[in-house]
């Protein structure tokens, strides 16, 4: 299984010099792109197939391959188990998906061989990330994956800010290295067993366990995008591609879930009874920044990579519930909150993927993501619209659709959760719940303004107005994507069965099997307690709404007539008097952006008989990077020019320099016990 | 049926702690004060039930003394000061309604916790009822902590007393004698800051706290 | 023989909620009216205005595309479903078990997310107003909602709304404090939501006070009638939800015979009549509130319901 999966990994690796060599002929752009995107597509669909295989067949087989590759010591150890497989099948999906839009898409790339090259590197990383069996073998993939898609962030290096979020995204991305390297440093131990099964078995002390897991959190965290490691998420997954925002966000983030996943339940075992708290208190933090962070913004593609990061606090929340039913031991809750977390890591991938491309769709049509230069698209793009408007209803937890089932999955978990003996977690929990249902509803809004102001009403620049519908190839992944996204809402009992082996796997525990209860419906306690029924739902508003139609049409009028809009009878004709983006979302900044983001409106009015225009200006600071980031960069200037006089020293002072460092060494090892 | 007493018991101390929310919540002096006749009132209730449930009769005229004094005497005397000081408008709050709302929140939860723990192995009935008494007490202090004006500082100290006699009461150990000291006492106490806050607003023309301030004698 | 009994019961909840919502609403109306000492419109006036809305034809603005259209019908269907799950006469109805209160409180969120879209399709800035204003009420009414419900499925055992209105009629509920709570905090969520005095005006037509009317200002003919009946049924859900959760007595059980149906009906048409009244009665009594009060006002439901969750959590006891 895992010789399969390899191969197909060697074929994309293999792919990238390839890209390098077909995009450098002369007028072989276009047939690059197509071939490039086209193998890749066949290869992910391979590895997906391969990783469902694996999934639903073979999911108490665990296969392992070791390769003489890396530290002669140690090899290169690959294996696929439960986890694995679901990371790999939502990895590729992912990738098939990104590999069929941008067919289309990247005819519109202007310098393809910016991005061909690193693209099949990208997505070989993250399935050797999913499928690392040691800590060597991860932690060169987790970098080998920052660094590709770091390329890939800085192929549109004429920006300045692309650049700037490139350098951005380095440094958090080192950092996020240096704490794994810390983590799995720990984890090994003084004997040095890189390998996971050796970790498995080893039981760290307790002081030990918490600093790994402290690390760990950090690390991951920082690639997942928590509240406060995540400035550099919104500044690069915008920069990128479209295609490549869609991986970034809709996988990389959840590559970045595993690696917490692997780390916190499979390879350091019980989890002590304060973890729980960290997590579903900087989960639901994230939530709730994340979402408001994103009403504030003008650029749709900020928009949705604030978004990841709401998400991404859901899902912590999730598994900050499974950690908390653990360590005490509760399995079959802590499954039903590891299912939900693992069920809207996958939801989300097929959403946030179906709005970014949905996003890259509407800057090839107009030429701008700023949605204050956009509106009326329905009507120039009406597919693009259908399926962008099932991304965000989907992303806005609004059933039928599969948001709803994983968010309806978390607050079954939470109000299981009174049973928890310790007290921190009897205030954090239902404060956790409330942010979680804030941010919900604030996602809805987002969304709302989100299309809204991008696809309706009337177009604000001829931008907009000279729009032009998507080519086939992403339409077809965007369409793929949203019938997804329905079948999920509508028998989400498969997946949680599907699930089952890898929740099996962490906790050793699963929730009831879905497949025989009646009428399709899903029960994730117990028949009394809870059910819910996407089918019965969605078949109940398609029938009901036809015959209220057809009832209506029949028996009473079904005449219309076109005419001017009615506005209450004031005739409009300015595109500038419909709301924009900022003054939707007017009142959520003065209700939470008073005190979060220190938002203020400041009004000059000119004086009466002067021409001048009047100018509204919208205040807006990013707190967490004014107090946690801007310090941290003055302070390393500063230490950085202080040290700065080490170039300007004698020769005589080097050499004493290199002199008394000699000495300490000595003293130090004459001490040593 | 003593699951219903013990329900209702519940019922009354917890209307207290959602009455001092409303306390907080308002920013209009003549609605203050008549939240503050409501949660006497509801203060006098809830002791008399406990004098029902306990089968103490003594604690029926701790309630009529906190519905004479409290809710009825102390209301129209604070009016009459308010209408004479010509200070009917709004509070100013030193802390915005939102972040007071949260901060209570946090203090109930805080006081459940303390309470909770502390008392683990008293009768159930009382320890609730102490934890209730102990939100009260402290959202008494958080609204004379966040406000300016003088006059709902003293509403602060006054419903904090409230709480502080549901403590005793649910405690089973009030005996009359202190009450009627205790209710003595506070009476003389507003009386005297009554005649200080005149003395004041004759003097200063303002009894804001924060403008007071710059009148002391010590320079910083 | 049972199968066909359910379906017909289930068949009759669903026409009840249709057929009782504009009466409720000409109550409240005509309610209003007498305590203004106005004579007011006539008791069946709200059918007549559907009758007549329907029969008319439709003017679309000339940029308004097929969202707007579908909206309507979308809506009202989101708000039918919801209706007829939620308890009126009779707990346990043959699909009652395929949404619990949860999946109720999303589907009207859905309703109101179409709606919102339907506010911003024309491009006016009546439309954006009350888009804006409505997702602002939401993100604080919504999360409210949901801490009642976890309030009470904590003290309930349970989300489903059967469940929860069987164990609120059984002697095992006692009165609890965080119930109190949850009460006060649902009566607020209700009213925010059903777009009442002092959150908006349901018949201004000054854009200084519209929220819910903003965003339907463009539409007419039918799309305006089944706008204005799912409005009376989100209505009539509300007081249901009271009724069923808070003052459960007379609804029948699932293994009822004829009278007890009949005197969940009465019980039922009783209860909505007396919410009514006390509805009326407090829109007569209190001014509407400025927009930016709002917020404070909701978060206060807000508030109360975090009390209460955070007190079951707390305490088995309270």
């Amino acid at each position: 299984m895992v010789a399969y999966a390899l191969c197909a990994v060697a074929a994309l690796l293999a792919l990238s010099p390839i890209a390098v060599a077909a995009s450098a002929a002369p007028r072989g752009a276009r047939a690059a792109t197509s071939l490039v995107y086209g193998a890749c597509l066949i290869i992910t669909l391979i590895l997906g197939a391969i990783a469902l295989f694996a999934l639903y067949r073979d999911s108490a087989t665990i296969s392992v391959v070791t390769l003489p590759l890396g530290l002669p010591w140690l090899g290169a150890h690959f294996r696929i188990d439960a986890l694995a497989a679901f990371f790999l099948v939502v990895v590729n999906l992912g990738g098939a998906a990104a590999s069929l839009f941008a067919l289309g898409y990247g005819r519109h790339e202007h310098s393809p061989q910016r991005v061909l090259p690193f693209y099949p590197a990208y997505l070989a990383a993250m399935n050797l990330v999913v499928m690392a069996d040691d800590a060597f073998s991860f932690l060169v993939s987790w970098e080998f994956m920052s660094l590709t898609s770091w390329a890939l962030v800085i192929a549109n290096h004429e920006l300045r800010e692309n650049m700037r979020a490139g350098f951005v995204y380095l440094m958090m991305a080192s950092f996020g290295t240096l704490m794994l390297l810390l983590a799995f440093g720990l984890l090994a131990g003084p004997g040095g067993n890189y390998t996971f099964d050796a970790i498995r078995t080893s039981q760290p002390a307790a002081i030990v366990a918490a600093l790994t897991f402290t690390l760990a959190l950090a690390g991951a965290g920082s690639k997942a995008g928590l509240v406060p490691l995540h400035a550099w998420l919104p500044l690069a997954h915008p920069a990128a591609p479209s295609h490549v925002s869609a991986l970034m966000s809709g996988v990389m983030t959840k590559v970045a879930v595993y690696g917490f996943l692997r780390i916190v339940f499979d390879l350091l075992g019980t989890p002590a009874w304060w973890w729980s708290i960290v997590v579903l208190a900087l989960g639901g933090i994230t939530a709730v920044m994340g979402v408001l962070y994103a009403l504030m913004q003008r650029d749709l593609k900020r928009v949705l990579a604030y978004s990841t990061i709401e998400n991404i606090g859901i899902i912590f929340v999730a598994l900050g519930l499974a950690l908390a039913f653990q360590s005490e031991g509760l399995a079959a809750a802590a499954a039903l909150s590891l299912t939900a977390g693992l069920f809207h890591v996958f939801n989300h991938s097929l959403f946030k993927s179906l709005l970014f491309f949905g996003a890259g769709s509407v800057l090839n049509a107009t030429g701008t993501r700023d949605m204050e230069h956009l509106g009326g698209l329905i009507h120039r793009m009406p597919r693009t619209a259908v399926v962008f408007l099932a991304g965000s209803v989907a992303i806005s937890a609004l059933p039928p659709l599969n948001g709803f089932v994983s968010e309806w999955l978390i607050f079954q978990a939470i109000l299981l959760s009174p049973q928890l003996p310790s007290w921190g977690l009897k205030l954090t929990v239902p404060a956790v719940g409330a942010l979680l249902a804030l941010s919900a509803a604030l996602a809805a809004a987002c969304f709302v303004r989100a299309f809204g102001i991008t696809f309706l009403g009337r177009p604000r620049t001829p931008a907009a107005s000279g729009a032009q519908e998507t080519d086939g190839h992403s339409l077809a992944a965007m369409v793929l994507l949203a019938t997804l996204c329905l079948i999920a809402g509508i028998l989400p009992g498969l997946f949680i069965d599907a699930l089952a082996p890898v929740v099996q796997l962490l906790v050793r525990g699963r929730m009831p099997v879905q497949t025989g209860v009646e009428w399709l419906s899903i029960v994730p306690i117990a028949e009394s307690r809870s059910s819910y029924n996407g089918l019965l739902l969605f078949s109940f508003m398609i029938v009901s709404g036809a015959t209220t139609a057809f009832a209506i049409h029949r028996l009473a009028s079904d005449k219309l007539r076109r005419g001017p809009a009615w506005g209450c009878g004031y005739p409009d004709a300015s595109v500038a008097m419909q709301y924009t983006a900022d003054s939707f979302a007017q009142p959520i900044r003065r209700v939470f952006g008073t005190t979060l983001f220190r938002a203020r409106e400041i009004g000059e009015m000119p004086r009466p008989g002067s021409t001048a225009p009047a100018r509204l200006t919208v205040q807006l600071r990013d707190l967490i990077w004014d107090y946690g980031y801007a310090p941290i960069a003055i302070g390393v200037d500063v230490v950085a020019d202080r040290l700065n006089y080490l170039q300007f020293l004698t020769i005589r002072s080097y050499l004493s320099l290199v002199f008394a460092a000699l000495v300490l060494l000595l003293l130090v090892l004459a001490i040593w016990p | 049926m003593p699951a219903l007493v013990f329900d209702i018991a519940h019922l009354l101390a917890g209307s207290l702690v959602v009455m001092s929310f409303v306390q907080l919540y308002q920013d209009r002096l003549s609605a203050l004060i008549n939240v503050f006749a409501v949660h006497a009132l509801v203060l006098a209730l809830s002791v008399a039930w406990q004098a029902f449930a306990q089968g103490a009769p003594h604690l029926y005229i701790t309630a009529a003394i906190a519905l004479v004094f409290k809710a009825i005497i102390i209301p129209v005397a604070l009016r009459r000061i308010m209408v004479r000081l010509g200070i009917h408008r709004e509070i100013e709050v030193v802390v915005g309604v939102g972040p007071a709302m949260l901060l209570g929140i946090g203090l109930v939860a805080l006081a459940m916790v303390v309470m909770l723990r502390v008392t683990a192995e008293a009768d159930p009935l009382a320890r609730e009822d102490l934890a209730f008494a102990l939100s009260v007490v402290l959202l008494g202090l958080l609204m004379m902590v966040t406000r300016r004006n003088a006059v709902s500082q003293v509403i602060g100290f006054m419903s904090l007393e409230n709480g502080l006699v549901l403590a005793a009461t649910g405690a089973k150990g009030m005996p009359l004698v202190v009450e009627i000291s205790v209710a003595f006492s506070v009476l003389i106490a507003f009386i005297v800051i009554g005649i200080f806050l005149f003395r004041i607003r004759e003097r200063f023309d303002t009894v804001d706290m924060q403008a007071l301030d710059k009148f002391r004698g010590e320079r910083r | 023989m049972a199968v066909i009994r359910d379906f017909a019961l289930q068949g009759a909840q669903m026409l009840l909620v249709l057929l009782l919502s504009p009466l409720l609403t000409g109550f409240v109306r005509k309610l209003k009216a007498r305590l203004l000492r106005r004579q007011g419109p006539p008791l069946l006036q709200p059918y007549r205005d559907l009758i007549r809305l329907m029969r008319k034809e439709v003017v679309l603005a000339d940029n308004a595309s097929w969202l707007f259209r579908v909206i309507p019908y979308f809506v009202f269907a989101a708000t039918w479903i919801a209706a007829s799950l939620v308890p009126t006469f009779r707990s346990g109805l043959l699909f009652s078990w395929s949404a619990d209160l949860i999946a109720i409180i999303a589907v009207l969120a859905s309703a109101r997310f179409a709606l919102a879209l339907a506010g911003l399709d024309v491009g006016t800035s009546f439309g954006g107003i009350g888009s804006s204003r409505e997702v602002m009420i939401a993100s604080l009414a919504e999360p409210a909602m949901l801490m009642i419900v976890f309030a009470v499925a904590l003290i309930a055992g349970s989300t489903q709304l059967s469940t929860m209105a069987a164990f609120m009629n059984s002697p095992e509920v006692g009165l609890r404090v965080s119930l109190g709570l949850a009460l006060i905090a649902l009566v607020i969520v209700a009213i925010a939501e059903n777009a009442r005095i002092p959150v908006d005006n349901p018949a201004t037509h000054l854009e200084l006070t519209m929220v819910h009317e903003a965003m339907v200002l463009e539409y007419s003919g039918r799309h305006l009638a089944l706008i204005e009946l799912s409005a009376a049924l989100k209505l009539l859900l509300y007081i249901s939800l009271i009724a069923c959760l808070f003052a459960p007595w007379g609804l029948s059980s699932p293994a009822a015979g004829p009278w007890e149906l009949t005197v969940g009906a009465v019980a039922y048409v009783a209860k909505l009549a007396a919410g009514g009244a006390l509805l009326a009665v407090f829109e007569t009594v209190i001014a509407k509130m400025r927009v930016f009060r709002l917020p404070g006002f909701i978060g206060a439901a807000l508030m109360l319901a975090l009390l209460a969750t955070l007190l079951r959590f707390v305490s088995g006891s309270f």
